[in-house]
């Protein structure tokens, strides 16, 4: 069959579609987007009428595959990695339910390319005490989307699959295989393991420690998991994920001469590291990401034998794992490529020429000369580069903008802004506006809207044209709720607004709306 | 056959496209394809890169090792030197001779092009110059411009083209096909 070129999120997608999947729902989040986006976007999933939708959050993303799962059918959840902290909650109880046919792919970010944290998601997965996969390449994020489908719903579990930035946003050729039909409606098997009173819960806790040994037998019997037999036993390696392809570059023809246990699923095979632990003299492990198998392999009093990795510094604890990092923890000099010359200069990215974006900033800058105590506290979007411009004091986490603000002002900060984009306000702004109005905050309030989830790349905006509407109802007076065009011919209306609300001793949220110029562009073209 | 390619330049100028064309030529030869890509913020006017290999070996890693890439291409002088540290010591930097200056602490352009000079083997060329004249867009000349370098038939690139701009209708192919020959024909 000939190979279609796709990036690993693409591969996922295109096997979510192949293997009888019937929902996804997910939120945007670099570098996790571009699953969704491929279904979203597919013909195919059309005609086989698979329901691809974007959702408010990461929680309300993953409620909705649970109850696509009490439907029978298989879903799947997307999200970058700090997205699963958002969706913690319904994600370790899918884990007590026992939900079949749920896939929940998180992408991770070591390097932080795009985000706040490198945590590593696999912490999460071992915690809910589910299974775990994680590809090594492009065919295998193809192929574990058909196996993990089979081994939640043989085994009664969701499945946390985990890709890094580098598997996620990389093309190779994917054969594909044919496609399975998806499943008809089903009652579930025992209705009330969607009931998590606690007599319920204890007796599905109790099922689910007891499904252990099967999860790790399936990772010793599934084939995912290798051992690769070598001659040289003065060292023992762990591979897991794309770290064994940064190990495998170090050996022209794949030719590792040292015995190698090439981890992708999840929980770790036991009988495999058990082998290489006593044939070896020296274990080293390789993964992309935090040390959760070093952890596990050496053990918390660290006696035994040595066990190298990113916890000793063999391996630069921080930063994505390459073949240059691999080569050096093997003992090998690496040469050094040629000096970056002294006249390249940084290139951060930017907001674009023209942003909407850049006029709100600047009418914040504008008005802030008067308050020397003045804060802004921003959130998480293209308009963090506003840190850029010196607009900005704090990014957080999403949605913490409002909240943050709040917190402040009740101290004494005045005046205290939150600027917060309408995309991230519809994900976890409106909570937070809600503790405001109870507690009358003394806040201004700024919702960038822009029409658009804009810095993954153009997704709906769960809140949009209806930004008003939901502040009203959230109880803002509605004589503060302004509304304003963010153009440099506004400015001194726009600098007089954000005066008069910062007056207001109260909640005021004000709307500076223009469309993204990215988006607009795109509409420009069709 | 092997090549380890570095594409870059800056947010939005059409590299991602490039190694699109590249990696979709390749694939149809029969050659094994990686090219990884970044996205999100550090794609908003930020300097971008994309690594992509092409063997007849299989292949490991998605990025390409320091020291190892056969062609580093480029829409933008200063760019090429950023990643100057992955090109082998035998290696080709091709790149558009135009600067994209969207910082105000842009180097002076003459001292860009003396490091330049310092790189064994590079081509720079005006690619928005030529791109003009064709009325296209630059990366595509650039291509063109790399095509002897890649060990790819020219005629696998124009096809790649075709596949891949051929829902845009007959239009955008051709002014893709027309910038790709006079990247080839410059110099």
């Amino acid at each position: 069959m000939a190979k279609t070129l796709l990036l690993g999120d693409e591969a996922i997608a295109q096997a979510f579609i192949d293997a009888g999947g019937s929902a996804i729902n997910s939120y945007p989040g670099t570098p996790s987007t571009q699953i969704t986006e491929f279904v979203i976007k597919s013909k195919e999933a059309k005609e086989k009428g698979i329901v691809a939708n974007w959702c408010a959050n990461e929680k309300t993303a993953l409620e909705a595959s649970i109850g696509v799962a009490y439907a029978g059918k298989r879903a799947m959840t997307c999200m970058k990695h700090v997205g699963l902290n958002v969706c913690g909650d319904p994600f370790m109880n899918a884990a007590i339910i026992g939900t079949k046919g749920v896939i929940v792919v998180v992408a991770d970010d070591p390097s932080m390319f795009s985000s706040q944290d490198e945590q590593d998601s696999r912490y999460y997965g071992h915690w809910a005490m589910i299974p775990m996969l994680e590809p090594s390449n492009q065919q295998e994020a193809y192929d574990m989307v058909f196996f993990g489908y089979e081994l939640s719903e043989k085994l009664g579990t969701p499945i946390l699959y985990r890709i890094p930035t580098r598997l996620a946003h990389s093309r190779a050729g994917v054969e594909r295989r044919a496609a399975l039909p998806q499943n008809p409606i089903t009652a579930p098997s025992d209705p009330a393991s969607f009931v998590l009173l606690p007599a319920n819960a204890k007796r599905l806790y109790r099922n689910l420690i007891d499904k252990q040994p099967l999860f790790t037998q399936s990772s010793e019997e599934s084939g995912f998991n290798k051992y690769f037999e070598g001659t040289d036993k003065k060292l023992g390696i762990i591979t897991t994920g794309i770290a064994f392809n940064y190990l495998m570059e170090n050996f022209p023809g794949g030719n590792c001469p040292y015995p190698v246990v090439k981890v992708t699923q999840y929980p770790l095979p036991y009988k495999m590291i058990n082998k290489l632990y006593d044939e070896c003299d020296e274990i080293l492990v390789l993964e992309d990401g935090q040390p959760y198998v070093e952890e596990h392999v050496k053990g918390f009093l660290g006696k035994g034998k040595k066990v190298m990795g990113r916890l000793d510094e063999t391996i630069r604890r921080d930063g994505e794992l390459n073949a240059e990092k691999v080569a050096k923890a093997l003992g090998r000099e690496v040469e050094a490529g040629a000096a970056i010359p002294e006249v390249v200069t940084n290139r951060p990215p930017a907001l674009c020429q023209g942003c909407p974006h850049i006029d709100s900033y600047n009418a914040v800058l504008d008005v802030l000369k008067k308050y020397e105590q003045g804060r802004v506290f921003g959130d998480i979007g293209c308009y963090t580069l506003g840190f850029n411009m010196g607009a900005i004091n704090t990014t957080v986490c999403m949605g913490a903008s409002i909240t943050m603000a709040k917190g402040a002002s009740e101290m004494g900060i005045f005046p205290s802004f939150a600027v917060i984009g309408d995309g991230t306000f519809g994900h976890s702004g409106m909570t937070g506006l809600l503790d405001c109005v109870n507690e009358k905050a003394n806040v201004v309030v700024m919702i960038l809207d822009n029409d658009i989830t804009a810095m993954t790349g153009g997704q709906p905006s769960s809140a949009h044209s209806k930004l008003w509407k939901i502040c009203a109802g959230l109880g803002v007076e509605e004589d503060h709720i302004r509304e304003i065009v963010p153009l440099p011919k506004n400015h001194d209306e726009f600098v007089k607004i954000l005066e008069e609300e910062i007056n207001y001793n109260g909640v005021s949220v004000i709307i500076p709306h223009r469309t993204c110029l990215v988006e607009l562009k795109k509409h420009l073209k069709k | 056959m092997k090549k380890d390619i570095i594409l870059c330049g800056v947010g939005g100028d059409g590299i991602v496209s490039v190694a699109k064309i590249i990696s979709d030529a390749a694939l149809s030869v029969g050659l094994n394809v990686k090219q990884s890509e970044i996205h999100g913020m550090s794609q908003r006017g930020g300097s971008v890169f994309s690594h992509l290999r092409i063997s007849s070996e299989p292949i490991f890693a998605d990025v390409i090792p320091e020291g190892k890439a056969d062609i580093i291409l480029s829409s933008e002088p200063m760019e090429s030197l950023r990643y100057i540290n992955f090109l082998a010591k035998d290696g080709w930097v091709i790149t558009n001779s135009a600067p994209f200056i969207n910082i105000k602490n842009y180097p002076e352009l003459d001292k860009v092009m003396a490091e330049l000079d310092k790189v064994k083997n590079h081509v720079a060329f005006d690619a928005n110059e030529i791109a003009k004249q064709v009325k296209a867009r630059s990366n595509m000349v650039l291509l063109g411009a790399a095509a002897p370098y890649l060990d790819i038939e020219f005629a696998e690139l124009e096809k790649a083209i075709q596949n891949i701009f051929g829902r845009k209708g007959e239009e955008v192919v051709n002014s893709n096909l027309a910038a790709i020959r006079a990247g080839r024909d410059a110099k």
